[in-house]
């Protein structure tokens, strides 16, 4: 059983169900990503697993410890970290500011965690006074990641971090992505960059209209050529 | 020279002393309007009453104190009663929004709605403030009239133009730099300040981060209240106490906030003062002044006034009117606070 | 069958409504309750305004004081004599100065658009432009404004009217308030909702401020009285030999009986304009104009990718609609038979009017009305109704107590205590108000 699992997820935003039956699971350490057509549910499995729409059937657990019915707010408790696709940072506050709102459920001292991140993203702390408004977008991706994990989640959710970027700061991004995962943080992503995605995936889930399509390591979907052929232009 | 002197002295005389008072007064209604505003996301036309009620409760406790034989001596004892005012102000604002505007909060209504129901709200404390003091006009200012008198101010300098500079003018200037120096401080350095400006400029990321809006709302009525009762207060020790006034001031009060860019803290203290000084300084009849700085032959045989001073708070709109076309963002393009 | 249901609901209203008056009639007089029904036919006259500005459209105008007192000087306009002596102290004066004015507007228009290519220095050129206008007007206007204004002041003091017959300023009221409707349409109704309504509070306090302090135009807080009816005078009425008999055989009060026949006929003509107007807006609801407003006021951005100039409609319906309550406000002026530009307070003139649409039911011109109706009603009735149950609460108390007298002279203030009351709890418990709009 995964660290992290959303299992034999079913629902949807209250109308018709998005998701069918759906299973998205990873390890600590590990990086799983997620791709798929447009409209295949990525996106609604992850607010699935964080808890911003209701599931009718399945379940999500955390270190084998059901957390189906809890609020996003208390996930994060949990251990859980969640970067939203836009409007994922505080544009009218400092980079600093910004961090320390990631941190704000946490009650003890910020200042090695903060540390951390920087050490992370050393852009952020030459613009730590900057406002996140005024930052490029690839520096803004970072302070919602760094914003993110503030919380020192054991899992960190990622909703496309690298839409709208361009491909060397996407690279870099992975790049950063890939430390995270080092520091034995748990990274689920949705991405639509596939190939370059999946290329640093240690697990990767192919969704097609809400379902498991395939599911198996990053190299190995690659690999795949019905994968190439349908997913991944070739 | 001492010509200019003396133009000068009725400009400090007649426009910059008042205008500051005002403006301080205008600033910090103007703050509580954006407060509400950036936060809670509508137009609160209650505010108005809010500050006529926390300058009633002034009054009221004034009135007792007097009674039983307090004082501060040169200082108004209606210092006395602010704290104990803001208090009663801070209750009945936080048992209104749990009464009524949660509600809407709860099943996300329009601004719009929101708007509306801070009229009734309006009625409801204008009748409130009514029923309890009457439509009558009070006088609560003791203790000494001025700082500076007029009369002294030319023995000092020999000048002939005097320089007047009263008790409550000063009070007003003073606390609001106190009160919008405190408010800025809290927004910007506690922990608690800035979750509300996170929730202020992103509510969802505010709510994944763990900010709990609930208090964030709670706080800012607190704030808002007590800065509504102070604001009050000092206008009606500067002014005398009418319970009608406080809805036209609204208006000012508004335009201030819109002028400075709704949402946008630093810009409502500067919003109270442009439109204070803009009022002051176009409805001021400049004969005097230029018949200092004028050669003789040239001295100006009529008022030399923009506009009547009875048009005084039209202005205000004006000013607001030309801002929304040109600029609606105000001068100090904000959203957040 | 909802439909039914509504027409139940309605007639229950009404007759609701007739029993209070009729009630009224008997315990305080009758007098008193033509004042009120005629309170309330104007009151619904201009809630019928506003509907089918929040209703149809979703516009929120606060500046409904402004029309309304817009009316109200029209009242003055059309129908009081001119007073020739001040025409000719600055008459000509006033109208060269108004001509300049209007050509110096002309000139910073065209100054505007010529200019545009100087970038910074259009708004220098512009702002030239306007000022030298603004001191060349005030040149020309202010010693004319002086000469009239000290024109048997104590009499007249202004330039009067036209010395028409009243009841055109119905109409004028309404041409005057829809002009000025436009101008202040096309400047805020881009904005949104809220700046909206402060936009048009302010500038409805602006009209106030005008209508009190240009001397010469509205003789200002001096008041206009003595405007001439259309209806006749009691002191007439009380000399007609029929009444004299009629009340005779009667055995009634000769005095009571001519003011209730004045109030009769007022009465007639305001329910004429009321069935009238509403006849026309429940055409216009029912109509393809008034479907294409309620699409836009539901769906703004749909409306506006299918085509519709979203800006020019709203315009539209801000201008009928304050037409409306221009109409009214000229109404109410001939009613009093006097204006007083100090008597408008926006309580009173724009949210008490906002408190009956929303009571009422926003988007239902049956509701609006009887909206109207009701909330009038308990304005009035409010002070006595407040007196009476703090008689009742403080019965234990002696008459002299000093609480108990405090209240009771503060039973009046009641009336805003209710009205808050009203709309909180209809937002709250009954947001479509008394009679719902129908979804068609």
């Amino acid at each position: 059983m995964s660290f992290l699992l959303g299992a034999n997820m079913t629902g949807g935003y209250g109308g018709a169900d998005i998701l069918h039956d759906c299973t998205i699971g990873v390890e600590k350490g590990e990086i799983a990503v997620v791709v798929g057509p447009n409209g295949a549910g990525k996106s609604t499995a992850m607010k699935a697993i964080f808890g911003m729409l209701n599931i009718r059937q399945g379940q999500v657990t955390i270190d084998g410890e059901d957390i189906t019915s809890l609020k996003p707010e208390e996930r994060v408790l949990k251990g859980m970290g969640f970067v939203p696709q836009t409007n994922n940072v505080f544009t009218s506050m400092s980079v600093e500011e910004n961090l320390e709102m990631g941190a704000f459920i946490r009650r003890d001292d910020i200042t090695s965690t903060m540390e951390q991140v920087y050490d992370l993203f050393p852009i952020l702390k030459e613009k730590r006074k900057q406002p996140a408004g005024e930052l490029s977008g690839g520096q803004r991706q970072q302070v919602a990641v760094g914003r993110a994990l503030m919380t020192q989640p054991k899992v960190l959710m990622l909703d496309e971090p690298t839409a709208g970027v361009s491909p060397i700061v996407m690279d870099e991004l992975f790049d950063r992505i890939i430390e995270v995962a080092r520091t034995g943080i748990a990274i689920l992503m949705v991405e639509q960059n596939a190939k370059q995605a999946l290329n640093i995936a240690d697990k990767g889930y192919v969704l097609v209209q809400g379902e498991n399509r395939y599911t198996d390591t990053g190299a190995a979907l690659i690999a795949n050529p019905e994968v190439r052929r349908a997913f991944l232009g070739g | 020279m001492t010509d200019i002197l003396n133009a000068l002295v009725i400009l400090a005389n007649f426009i910059f002393v008042p205008a500051m008072a005002y403006g301080s007064q205008l600033a910090l209604g103007a703050l509580g309007i954006t407060m509400v505003y950036s936060i809670l996301r509508f137009s609160n036309f209650a505010h108005g009453e809010l500050m006529s009620f926390g300058a009633m409760t002034t009054i009221l406790l004034t009135w007792a104190l007097q009674s039983s034989g307090y004082s501060l001596g040169i200082f108004p004892t209606a210092l006395l009663a602010i704290p104990v005012s803001i208090l009663v102000t801070v209750i009945l604002a936080v048992a209104i929004d749990k009464s009524v505007y949660q509600y809407y909060r709860k099943i996300r209504a329009e601004p719009v709605t929101l708007l509306i129901v801070s009229i009734g709200v309006m009625f409801l404390i204008s009748g409130l403030i009514r029923f309890i003091i009457g439509p009558k006009d009070q006088v609560f200012t003791d203790g000494q009239r001025f700082i500076m008198k007029a009369r002294a101010f030319k023995k000092m300098t020999g000048l002939n133009e005097g320089l007047a500079i009263k008790m409550t003018q000063g009070i007003t200037v003073v606390t609001a730099f106190v009160l919008v120096a405190l408010v800025f401080w809290f927004l910007n350095k506690t922990r608690t300040g800035k979750s509300m400006r996170a929730y202020s400029d992103n509510e969802d990321l505010a709510l994944l981060s763990g900010i709990n809006p609930e208090r964030v709302v709670l706080i800012t009525w607190v704030i808002t209240a007590a800065l509504a009762a102070v604001a009050g207060t000092l206008y009606g020790l500067d002014k005398s106490y009418k319970p009608f006034t406080y809805l036209s001031l609204l208006l000012p009060i508004f335009s201030a906030a819109i002028v400075g860019g709704v949402g946008n803290p630093l810009g409502a203290i500067a919003g109270g003062f442009v439109i204070a000084f803009s009022e002051l300084t176009i409805t001021f009849a400049y004969k005097k002044v230029l018949t200092y700085l004028l050669p003789e032959s040239m001295a100006p045989d009529t008022l030399m006034q923009l506009l009547s001073t009875d048009y005084k708070i039209a202005l205000s709109f004006v000013i607001l009117v030309i801002v929304l076309i040109f600029k609606p963002t105000g001068l100090f393009s904000g959203k957040t606070i | 069958m909802m439909d039914r249901l509504m027409t139940n609901r309605t007639s229950i209203l009404f007759a609701v409504m007739t029993a209070l008056i009729i009630f009224v009639g008997f315990v305080q007089s009758w007098n008193v309750a033509f004042t009120i029904i005629n309170l309330c036919l104007i009151s619904a006259i201009m809630t019928l305004g506003v509907n089918i500005q929040w209703g149809y459209a979703g516009l929120v105008n606060f500046g409904l004081m402004g029309f309304a007192a817009l009316g109200g000087f029209a009242g003055v306009l059309i129908s009081m004599p001119p007073v020739p002596g001040a025409w000719e102290a600055g008459g000509m004066g006033i109208l060269i100065g108004l001509l300049v004015g209007l050509g110096f507007i002309i000139a910073a228009v065209m100054v505007w658009h010529k200019t545009a290519h100087l970038g910074r220095l259009q708004h220098w050129a512009l702002a030239a432009v306007l000022v030298i206008g603004f001191f060349s007007f005030r040149h020309i206007v202010d010693p004319a404004v002086a000469a009239i204004e000290s024109f048997e002041s104590a009499k007249t003091g202004y330039l009067g009217g036209f010395g028409l017959p009243i009841m055109l300023s119905w109409v004028i009221g309404g041409v005057l308030a829809a002009g000025v409707a436009w101008l202040i349409g096309k400047i805020s109704l881009g904005l949104r909702s809220d700046y909206l309504a402060i936009a048009t509070l302010g500038i409805s306090e602006i009209i106030i401020y005008a209508l009190k302090n240009e001397e010469w135009l509205s003789r200002g807080v001096k008041n206009v009285t003595g405007l001439p009816r259309p209806v006749p005078y009691e002191i007439d009425l009380q000399e007609t030999p029929w009444l004299i008999e009629l009340t005779n055989t009667w055995g009634l009060s000769l005095v009571d009986t001519s003011s209730i026949i004045v109030k009769l006929c007022y009465a007639v003509l305001f329910t004429a304009v009321l069935v009238g107007i509403y006849h026309l807006s429940e055409i216009a609801l029912k109509s393809p104009w008034g479907r294409m407003m309620r699409a836009i006021r539901d769906n703004e951005v749909s409306a506006e990718a299918m085509g519709k100039d979203v800006k020019a409609k709203h315009l539209q319906v801000f201008i009928i609609g304050s037409a409306i309550v221009g109409a009214a406000g000229a109404m109410l002026t001939t009613l009093d038979g006097q204006f007083t530009p100090a008597s408008y307070q926006p309580l009173r003139y724009t949210f008490l009017i906002w408190v009956m649409v929303i009571a009422g039911g926003s988007g239902n011109n049956a509701g609006s009305v009887i909206g109207g109706f009701l909330i009038w009603f308990f304005w009035i009735e409010a002070e006595p109704l407040g007196l009476w149950i703090i008689e009742m609460l403080t019965a234990g108390l002696a008459d002299d107590n000093a609480l108990k007298m405090h209240l009771i002279e503060s039973a009046a203030h009641t009336r805003f205590m209710m009205m808050g009351l009203v709309l909180i709890l209809v937002l709250r418990f009954s947001p479509k108000g008394l009679i719902p709009e129908v979804k068609r």
